[in-house]
């Protein structure tokens, strides 16, 4: 049981980390809770579904094109809905729950609610330790690991990288050194809504396909980047691996509960909100302001 | 200036002109028998629905339509999307509308028991005839039973109650193991209950948990995902890890698709049947990207004769609609039933209909259509009887009943071992 639980924790936790870091990455920089996030995540399962099983479109392809179809919506969300309302906190939230919402009801009308699914790219299974692991889950694992070292190369080795770093760690300063902070949130924006794009395609050949998709992740992304530490892209990444090996061990030790895997989650939220509000990696926000 | 015989004429003719289209504009202008169809009509469950009463309608209007008191009127289906999946508080809301602004005469459908038993309070509390044609939950047909004069308004044709269905899922799952044994050479089959946390499924772990191992059986663990769970990869993991030869499984949602891809992808050596609504519908082998081979479920409709009426209706909806229809398409069902049943009485209103739709005896779509004290579907051999269906490469064959209780629908076809299960 143990090894069941070592991969499949494994598995789940690095998707979770591609979930996460892209909303814990415009957290960071921006200060910015963004729940239309999770709609981007949704559209570009859409996206690819529809590239990949209605135009006929070949798989890298529709996932390159659909990404890039994420990243410009998701810049425009950003320089339309969410820019004018920035300052405000609680407008952005219900702003982007209402924009999501939005997007749900589009994708309904479009779709239907039927639910659909994406083939797999790879097929076949391996036996890691015991437990069988689909290629699939093999190559999704792969691309995650593949975007979060991306990431951390462009944020540690690039000018970019620096600059969001620089507005993640304090946006006025980082505005008097002569950064333009417009446009590095601009660039996080890009880039947290490439992550949700490519998550949602990854992710589109091992889950189903509906418009209540991005309900459950959100949850889970919101659980990661909590305890992670708002904003901590480090705190997230390890948090996507806690959850992911939370929620297996409670399928594997508590089979009859496994519907309470979500709601562990949550309770690792709330009880690390109580013990320590700023997460496991963050920092008190109003100190650091 | 003309006689009085021309005048007298010429008010003859006008009379007669006048007269002769009177008969057809007083059938124009008859006033329609609203029937709401209730249901989520983004989703295939509501669509089904809607085709199903859609054809009835049809059928009914070509031949004039509905014969009550004296005159014909013609049949009027008002679409009343419940949006009930998406949340199930809209569904009550949904039906009072149509009740009281549309002025529906009667509702048919209804997908999520919850949602149902919402809508059941809404129409009983209006005296509407609601035939269910999609929910199974018990409490229902238990609240006509109770309560016969409040909830007397109440009937249900498809699904039967979620107890007669277990014990149709119990029938083939005793053809099934006694399948595996003798190919397999199994002597205690093991078996893993998947159900969705839901309202529907809390009888049939229980009477997994009671009845698995007095059949012989060793029930080897009970898995309970969300029921809006999209991925069931870790608990499948979990369950080989039982050593499990079938997953028995009662799902609704969206897991229904994830069982069935992620159970195909990592090639389980396990039998998958139970209740899968998602694997009755023709889409689901698609949505799967073609991975649920020998996936099985309880189903209602098939290219099977389960009536001499199943084949001409499936025929029917395939040629309009371009696929096999779901069981919430017993809506065709419902509305001939109810016209009969207004027919008899002379009249739309529920007090006076309740009395001859309880009588009704015909031969339906899915079975012979019967009501028990309850208002639900009377099931068993001679009257509902659920088929076992599974996907093989990619088409849905009927596997059940075969021989069960000396019944064998006309096409059915053996049900196949998964092959990876030959060489665990």
């Amino acid at each position: 049981m143990l090894h069941s639980i070592l991969v499949t924790g494994l598995v789940n936790g690095a998707i979770y980390a591609l979930l996460a870091l892209g909303f814990s990455l415009v957290f960071g920089v921006a200060r910015i809770v963004n729940i239309a996030y999770a709609g981007l995540y949704m559209l570009a399962s859409y996206a690819v579904y529809l590239l990949l099983q209605v135009v006929g479109l070949p798989a890298p392809l529709a996932v390159a094109l659909a990404v890039a179809a994420v990243v410009v919506l998701g810049l425009a969300v950003y320089r339309v809905v969410i820019e004018p309302v920035r300052e405000h906190e609680s407008a952005v939230l219900i702003s982007t729950i209402a924009l999501t919402l939005v997007f749900q009801e589009l994708v309904l009308a479009a779709f239907g609610g039927h639910f659909l699914g994406n083939p797999v790219w790879v097929d076949g299974i391996t036996s890691v330790l015991g437990v069988t692991v689909t290629h699939q889950q093999v190559l999704s694992l792969l691309v995650s690991a593949a975007a979060l070292g991306l990431l951390w190369l462009l944020l540690t080795r690039t000018r970019l990288g620096v600059a969001i770093r620089a507005t993640a760690n304090d946006r006025e300063v980082a505005n008097l050194m002569g950064m333009n902070v417009r446009r590095v949130e601009m660039w996080s924006a890009a880039l947290s809504a490439a992550l949700a794009g490519l998550a949602g395609a990854v992710v589109a050949p091992l889950t189903v396909i509906d418009p209540l998709m991005w309900q459950g992740p959100l949850v889970n992304i919101l659980a990661i980047v909590v305890v992670g530490g708002l904003g901590s892209l480090r705190g997230s990444l390890l948090a996507a691996f806690l959850i992911g090996y939370v929620e297996a061990a409670t399928v594997f030790l508590l089979p009859g509960g496994s519907y309470l895997k979500g709601a562990v989650a949550l309770t690792i939220m709330v009880a690390v909100l109580l013990l320590r509000p700023e997460g496991l990696f963050g920092v008190a926000f109003e100190e650091e302001r | 200036m003309p006689s009085r015989h021309t005048a007298a004429s010429a008010l003859a003719l006008a009379a007669a002109l006048l007269f002769t289209p009177a008969v057809p504009l007083a059938q124009a202008k008859a006033e329609p028998v609203k029937i709401g169809i209730v249901g989520p009509m983004a989703f295939i469950q509501g669509e089904d629905a809607w085709n199903g009463a859609s054809l009835a309608a049809d059928e009914l209007n070509a031949a004039g339509g509905i014969q009550v008191g004296a005159a014909k009127r013609p049949i009027q289906l008002v679409k009343v999307d419940t949006n009930e999946i998406m949340n199930i508080a809209d569904a009550a809301n949904a039906l009072e509308r149509a009740i009281t602004r549309d002025k529906i005469d009667f509702a048919v459908g209804g997908f999520r028991s919850e949602a149902a038993l919402a809508m059941q309070e809404v129409a009983v509390d209006n005296k509407k005839i609601f035939v269910v044609t999609g929910a199974s939950l018990d409490k229902m047909s238990d609240n006509v039973v109770k309560d016969y004069e409040r909830y007397k308004y109440w009937f249900r044709i498809l699904p039967p109650r979620s107890s007669d269905l277990v014990k149709a899922s119990y029938a083939m799952l005793g053809a099934i193991t006694a399948q595996v044994k003798a190919e397999l050479g199994v002597p205690v089959v093991k078996v893993a209950v998947l159900a969705e946390k839901a309202a529907w499924t809390e009888g049939f772990v229980k009477a997994a948990q009671a009845n698995i191992p007095k059949m012989g059986m060793e029930l080897v663990g009970v898995f309970q995902p969300s029921a809006t769970a999209t991925d069931v990869g870790p608990d499948l993991t979990a369950i080989q890890a039982t050593g499990a030869h079938l997953v028995f499984t009662a799902v609704s949602g969206p897991m229904g698709v994830a069982l069935g891809r992620q159970a195909g992808e990592m090639r389980l050596p396990a039998i998958v049947f139970g209740i899968n609504v998602e694997a009755q519908k023709e889409g689901f082998w698609k949505a799967t990207g073609g991975k649920a081979n020998h996936v099985s479920t309880l189903n209602f409709y098939a290219d099977v004769e389960s009536t001499p009426k199943t084949m001409p209706f499936v025929e029917a909806f395939r040629k309009k609609f371009g696929r096999l229809p779901t069981y919430t398409a017993a809506s065709y069902d419902a509305v001939k039933i109810l016209a009969t049943a207004a027919t008899a009485a002379g009249s739309l209103d529920g007090d006076k209909v309740v009395p001859f739709l309880e009588k009704t005896d015909t031969v339906g779509t899915s079975s012979r259509i019967t009501f028990d004290k309850g208002h639900d579907v009377t099931f068993g051999p001679g009257n509902t009887v659920p088929l076992g269906v599974q996907w093989q490469d990619g088409a849905l064959v009927a596997f059940f009943p075969n021989g069960w209780q000396g019944i064998t629908f006309k096409g059915v076809k053996p049900f196949v071992v998964p092959p990876q299960m030959k060489k665990k």
